[in-house]
């Protein structure tokens, strides 16, 4: 009892965000998740009652909280929606590692956050592996690395039509860039992800491409750590802050004007966690984040804010081909880009843009949470297919690996033909060398 | 106390998937949208059927368990707050809609129907069901009847009260009340559902709605009009009706929200106006047009400062997130709102909204007041704290002299929140004490264990 009398203390760090919900149940409305469980505890109001109730010791089940929190896309649609402004992701994030802290990791997340994914060179082995061992791994190396936001160990998942591995991952392809600004004056360092490393390095080449032909310089450095989502949402603040300083330190190095991802959920991780979790930091580490974090951009950002995108050429020969946007949660909901990737798409003359119902409802994946609850996850993704093939595109374009994995599985496993892009491919398609559009 | 054999008849009856025992999950139906303590029940149960509600319902008579029904348990009085040690029933499992029947104009719906999708799914077949809560994006139907839940076309289009035409509820023993029907008219028996609309789940629990639908109307026009003065705004609203137009709304903001909605949201709206009218009429197109250009003038001759006709739909949109933002932005500038519901007459509302900037500087709290001018249904919503409890005893005394107040002026408790058990202390001052006892009456005649959400309304 002592000990979660302590426990209640640490929670009471959240109480200042936690008294704002007023309980006005508006949540419901928007969050994925109760929209095929029905269930209190899984919308975020049902979610923060349990940690006010945790904090204000009117039960004693740390556990019980701990496993109704893990049951969360961290989709943020519930925040982007609360008419109270609730810091819902916040507090679940905090909240996960304060739990965590008290309960204790389980030790294959232990192993994978602390030993893996802070550890870029070997992760990048490991995965070398993944796709050779198969077979014999599967348990332990689908614990390992399937619980990733990043669950590329395709072929080792039965059943999911997932994308293998790439042949070569981009940072095979193109191990470090350090060029300088050309035509728009402006330089860029490029935070991979592991999501575009790994499985769609062909999304790393369109924005090299389109930012060769913009004339922006770009810093890419060798051994980038992932953006630490994973274990944020793990609640291992201890690896985290191993891959933050990781990557502090890399894209110190070197000056630029913006960091630019083509991961929606990279761009919000570094944007709204790596700061969040800096607030006990003191104010020399907190200036060392923002210098970083308050210059993120999204790609899409970058081209149509920053540099401007080429004009529309004529199109080509032969019909349009229609494409449809769906909006990735982190892009709209914890970023507010909705604009900036359709006109990517719109730029390119052989595309028509179709907008499905719906666009912004979450596709599902949710990272580990696709993993964890592969059927719900599934569900809430079968509502996406749902629209996206009423629309009648013979495309899908969005803004995150993680969704085109999602929607790539969900797609492929409804029989339908339709192609997952990213909107920068889409855009890159039509760049002349020049950098007027084909 | 539920016992253990209990606990497993409700399980052959539901399924266990369908009985929530342990106590993180019964945490979670334990509150409602009512700034309240919570109270956590013994057992949660989620049938799907009506038939399985039905004999849940007879199983919490036979033990004499508390019977609490929630809907999406938005209900801002504490009407979905369990007993202790009672049973919360779930209705969101009972979620169809039976029949849109567009020869005869009404919907059959399961009570876990939640508003806005009802309101689509006429809509799409070119039909309206008008009662629109801030909160119909989530409530169900049942919740809404059981409420009597208003919404901002009240004025011309009525409340929950004006679409229901039957209803079918179980009584607390588990028989099964039919009443109304599906017909226009209707006289056969008492009218039970006239009771049930409004009884918070005290006298029955429903299973299944008809509604009334009407034709949607083909055209609309919003506009918004500035006053230097409540009372012109007010006598606008007089006029207006006056002249023989009833707006489908007629929504108000006092200087307090219009100023925290412009900090909040950049929108352009005038911060120095006292009062702000947003106005919609509705209609066939000649018709709109026609009201719109009256309601302009007499805004006009009334002397507002500022009016604008939302020439499209995005302007009307405009004009819209001014009223769709009081609540939002009123709530972000402090920890705990609290959204009151007094109701007066119409023409009263000058002199509530004076006692109301008395009340608040009296007890010195920060009160904006926004609602429904064109009914008289307002919500001065306190902003507050509540976990300074210095300052949340002078939020009860405020709340306590408001409602003194809307007595005062003729009017009443709740316009559509509820009277829960929020409110329940003050029925007595409204209605006295022989209301009160016939209520009571009523009450036990119909659920002798006294299972059916007690204390709620009546009290104890
Ligand atoms: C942001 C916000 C805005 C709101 N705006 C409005 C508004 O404009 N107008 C308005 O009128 N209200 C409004 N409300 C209040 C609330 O939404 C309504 O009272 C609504 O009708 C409640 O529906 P619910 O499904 O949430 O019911 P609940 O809150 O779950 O239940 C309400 C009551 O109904 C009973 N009940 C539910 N289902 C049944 C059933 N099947 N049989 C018997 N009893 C039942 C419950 O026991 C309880 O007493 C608002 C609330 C919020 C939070
Ligand atoms: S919408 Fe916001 S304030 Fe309302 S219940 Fe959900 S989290 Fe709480
Ligand atoms: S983050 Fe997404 S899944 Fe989690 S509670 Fe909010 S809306 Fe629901
Ligand atoms: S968000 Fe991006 S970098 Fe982070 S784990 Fe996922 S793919 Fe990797």
């Amino acid at each position: 009892m002592s000990s979660l009398r302590a426990l209640a203390k640490l929670l009471k760090q959240l109480e200042d965000q936690l008294v704002v919900c007023m309980r006005c149940g508006l949540c419901q409305a928007v969050c994925p998740l109760f929209a095929e469980t029905g269930r209190e505890a899984d919308v975020a109001r049902g979610k923060l009652a349990l940690l006010d109730g945790l904090a204000r010791e009117i039960f004693e089940n740390p556990k019980g909280v701990q496993d109704r929190l893990a049951r969360c896309l961290l989709c943020g649609s519930c925040a982007a929606n609360c008419p109270s402004g609730v810091k819902v992701l916040d507090i679940f994030i905090r909240a996960r590692a304060i739990l965590a802290g008290y309960l204790g990791l389980p030790p294959w997340k232990k192993v994978l956050f602390r030993r893996v994914l802070s550890k870029p060179e070997l992760f990048n082995r490991i995965l070398g592996w993944g796709a050779k061992f198969q077979g014999i791994f599967l348990k332990p190396v689908d614990d390992l690395l399937g619980s990733s936001c990043s669950r590329f160990l395709s072929p080792l998942l039965k059943g999911r039509h997932l994308r293998p591995l790439a042949k070569v991952p981009l940072h095979r392809q193109t191990p470090t860039l350090n060029t300088p600004p050309g035509a728009s004056g402006l330089k860029v360092a490029f935070f991979v992800g592991c999501l575009i490393d790994k499985v769609f390095p062909q999304v790393g080449e369109a924005v090299l491409k389109v930012l060769e032909r913009h004339g922006v310089g770009v810093y890419l450095p060798r051994g980038q750590a992932c953006c630490g989502i994973p274990a944020l949402s793990g609640g291992d603040t201890a690896a985290f802050k191993e891959m933050l300083n990781h990557n502090l330190d890399l894209f110190g190095a070197e000056s630029w004007d913006y960091l630019i991802t083509a991961c929606a959920t990279c761009a919000s991780t570094i944007k709204k966690m790596w700061p969040l979790l800096a607030q006990e930091d003191g104010a020399a580490e907190q200036a060392r984040i923002s210098a970083v974090a308050d210059r993120v951009l999204d790609v899409s950002q970058l081209l149509a804010d920053q540099v401007g995108l080429a004009p529309g050429g004529p199109a080509g020969e032969g019909d349009k081909i229609t494409i449809t946007y769906h909006d990735p949660c982190h892009l709209k909901k914890s970023l507010g880009v909705t604009a900036q990737p359709r006109s990517l798409v719109r730029a390119n003359p052989d595309y028509e843009l179709t907008e499905m119902a719906k666009a912004d409802w979450c596709c599902g994946c949710g990272g580990s949470f696709n993993l964890q609850h592969y059927e719900i996850s599934s569900a809430i993704g079968r509502r996406k297919v749902e629209n996206v093939l009423k629309s009648g595109a013979a495309a899908v374009a969005t803004g995150c690996p993680a969704c085109m994995l999602q929607l790539t599985d969900l797609l492929s496993r409804a029989g339908a033909k339709v192609r997952v892009r990213h909107a920068v491919e889409i855009y890159a398609e039509a760049l002349r060398p020049s950098g007027g559009l084909e | 106390m539920v016992s253990r054999a209990l606990v497993k008849e409700f399980q052959r009856i539901l399924g266990k998937e369908q009985v929530f025992l342990e106590e993180i999950d019964r945490a979670t139906y334990a509150y409602d949208a009512a700034v309240l303590e919570p109270v956590l029940p013994a057992v949660v149960l989620r049938p799907r059927s009506a038939e399985e509600l039905g004999r849940v319902t007879a199983l919490c008579h036979e033990n004499g368990l508390p019977l609490t029904v929630r809907g999406a348990g938005t209900n801002l009085s504490g009407g979905s707050i369990p007993s202790s040690g009672g049973v919360v029933v779930l209705t969101t499992a009972l979620n169809k809609i039976l029949e849109i029947n567009e020869a005869d104009l009404f919907a059959v719906v399961q009570p876990g129907v939640v508003t806005a999708r009802l309101m689509a799914a006429v809509e799409a077949k070119g039909l309206f069901y008008p009662p629109d809560p801030g909160s119909m994006a989530v409530c169900t139907l049942g919740g809404n009847v059981a409420e009597n839940a208003g919404g901002l076309r009240g004025l011309k289009y009525g409340v929950t009260r004006d679409y229901v035409m039957g209803l079918t509820f179980f009584a607390a023993s588990g028989e099964t009340v039919k009443t109304g029907s599906r017909t226009v008219k209707c006289v056969s028996g008492y009218n039970l559902a006239a009771l049930l609309v409004g009884s918070e789940g005290t006298l029955g629990v429903v299973s299944e709605i008809i509604l009334k639908l009407i034709p949607l109307p083909p055209a609309r026009r919003a506009m918004m009009a500035t006053f230097d003065g409540v009372g012109k705004a007010s006598e606008t609203v007089a006029a207006i009706i006056a002249q023989r137009i009833v707006p489908a709304t007629l929504e108000f903001l006092d200087n307090f929200t219009i100023r925290t909605v412009e900090d909040y949201s950049k929108a352009g709206l005038p911060v120095d106006a006292a009062a702000l009218l947003l106005i919609e009429v509705d209609g066939h197109p000649a018709v709109v047009a026609e009201e719109a250009e009256k309601v302009e003038a007499i805004c006009r001759q009334m002397g507002a400062a500022r009016i604008h006709v939302a020439r499209d739909a995005a302007e009307r949109d405009r004009v819209w997130s001014a009223r769709r933002s009081a609540l939002p932005a009123l709530a972000k500038l402090k920890p705990t709102c609290v959204l009151e519901d007094a109701t007066v007459p119409r023409s009263k509302i000058p002199a509530m909204i004076q006692a109301l900037e008395d009340i608040s500087r009296k007890f010195a709290l920060p009160i904006g007041t926004f609602g429904h001018a064109g009914d008289g249904n307002l919500h001065p919503t306190i902003l507050t704290d509540r976990r300074d409890k210095k300052e949340w005893s002078r939020v009860e005394a405020a709340v306590d002299a408001i409602f003194e107040k809307a007595l005062e002026l003729g009017g009443t408790l709740s316009g559509e929140h509820g009277i829960g058990t929020a409110k329940s202390r003050f029925l007595e001052k409204e209605f006295g004490r022989g209301t009160i006892l016939f209520s009571k009456k009523i009450k036990a005649a119909v659920d002798p264990h006294n299972i059916l959400n007690p204390g709620k309304i009546i009290g104890e």
